[in-house]
């Protein structure tokens, strides 16, 4: 298949010049829209009847060798009901500040994709309620890895990178407490509630 | 490796110096026992982080069954723990990790390292791999492979085995805790970075690459 999504045209008839070019590829539609109204387009395609892209499947990054060329955030979208895919993508000029709206809000599952996007890439998610790396430890200050600029062996010296990583102490940052759901039992499902409040300890009661 | 006399092998980077308790007689009969006993009671402690970790699995279950070695009881708190088992690459991210449960194990206390990432940092010369443990905690015994057969991890066992059986009290220093220094690190820095050296394949591709 090789004809794009039908999302395609009813974007650009809705936001015209926020939407940039698209191209089909492996019959997966790709699209670009404008930074500025990425989470505009982002809702709408969430929201609207026809489109309900409701599973934000990932979020991530393409940093090309080219330096002129400009970094792409990827969103890959689901609608789980019309079981349809399709990919925006939002393209960031690296001589400028690498900001863009959080999708938190929309998709909270959102929350450490974009970690990750910030971690690898140094995109800054404006609007995420927590955003901090996810894969390198909270102290890492080698920069950020998937960049294509960064050295594969990193910028210092394996000696200061052992340094700092033993210096690192994770317990300050990683804790029993942060995998607690405690704080969120408020907003569990009402079964789920039921089930932790009948739990062997008993500590959500 | 390992197989020297304990009293005048040189340890990491000091020279140890021979210990004015010379053995005797008491000495090594009681070197024998205490030895023979810790030998074939090596309670591992498994660090597996990655795929090595599922060899070191076949090597604990029925068919190869370390238990003949005395290992049955897997011990999965450091504070009752013998031997550190690092089977598997281990990230800068948990190097503080291995670290603190080396210092939690107590005296006596040894150390594996499985396979060649644990070893060298193997395939992973990159910037979020540790290039070898020893960079950061003493190692006994190094088995290569990646990952290493069953046979090759209980030949490594075999010579910890062999190496605990060579170890005497008269030598003061064998049960030295050797912590991270003032630096920050374990070894000097010059020694971290020459034990990280890339190797084989690697050599090919520069920092900047
Ligand atoms: S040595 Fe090989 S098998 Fe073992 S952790 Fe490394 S890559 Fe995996």
């Amino acid at each position: 298949m090789t004809v794009p999504s039908h999302s395609v045209p009813a974007l650009r008839s809705e936001f015209g010049s926020a939407i940039g070019r698209h191209f089909v590829s492996s019959d997966q539609t790709v699209v670009f829209i404008e930074r500025d109204r990425s989470h505009d387009v982002l809702a709408w395609l969430k929201d609207v009847p026809g489109q309900e892209f409701n599973y934000l499947t990932d979020v991530t990054a393409v940093d090309y060798r080219d330096p002129e060329r400009p970094l792409e955030v990827v969103y890959q979208l689901r609608s789980l009901g019309r079981r349809e895919d399709l990919r925006v993508k939002v393209a960031l000029d690296k001589r400028g500040p690498l900001e863009l709206r959080s999708v938190y809000d929309l998709w909270h599952g959102a929350d450490w994709l974009e970690r990750e996007v910030y971690d690898m890439f140094g995109v800054t998610f404006v609007g995420h309620p927590d955003l901090r790396r996810i894969l390198m430890w909270e102290t890492y200050a080698e920069g950020y890895p998937l960049r294509k600029d960064f050295p594969l062996r990193g910028h210092f010296s394996r000696a200061e990178q052992t340094r700092q990583a033993l210096a690192a102490n994770p317990e300050a940052h990683y804790s029993l407490e942060e995998l607690s759901i405690a704080d969120e039992y408020a907003e569990l499902p009402k079964d789920m509630q039921e089930r932790l409040g009948r739990g062997e300890r008993g500590f959500l009661k | 490796m390992g197989l020297t006399n304990p009293a005048t092998e040189k340890r990491g980077d000091e020279v140890t110096t021979v210990s004015s308790m010379s053995p005797n007689w008491v000495t090594t009969r009681l070197d024998f026992l205490t030895n023979w006993a810790r030998a074939n009671s090596l309670w591992p402690m498994p660090f597996g982080t990655a795929c090595c970790a599922i060899e070191y699995m076949a090597t604990a279950a029925s068919r190869f069954d370390i238990a003949r070695f005395g290992m049955e009881r897997q011990s999965f708190s450091p504070r009752q723990a013998d031997v550190l088992i690092c089977a598997g690459r281990l990230p800068f991210k948990l190097a503080p990790v291995i670290r603190r449960i080396w210092d939690q194990m107590p005296q006596p206390k040894w150390s594996i390292s499985m396979g060649a990432c644990a070893s060298t940092g193997g395939i992973f010369d990159n910037y979020s791999m540790v290039q070898g443990i020893d960079t950061i905690i003493p190692v006994d015994v190094y088995v290569p492979g990646c990952p290493p057969r069953p046979e090759g991890l209980m030949y490594g066992i075999l010579l910890l085995q062999k190496k605990i059986k060579g170890e005497t009290i008269a030598d003061e220093t064998l049960r030295e805790e050797r912590l991270v220094g003032p630096s920050g690190l374990f070894l000097p820095p010059e020694r971290v970075d020459e034990l990280s050296e890339p190797f084989g394949n690697s050599i090919s591709q520069t920092r900047s690459s």
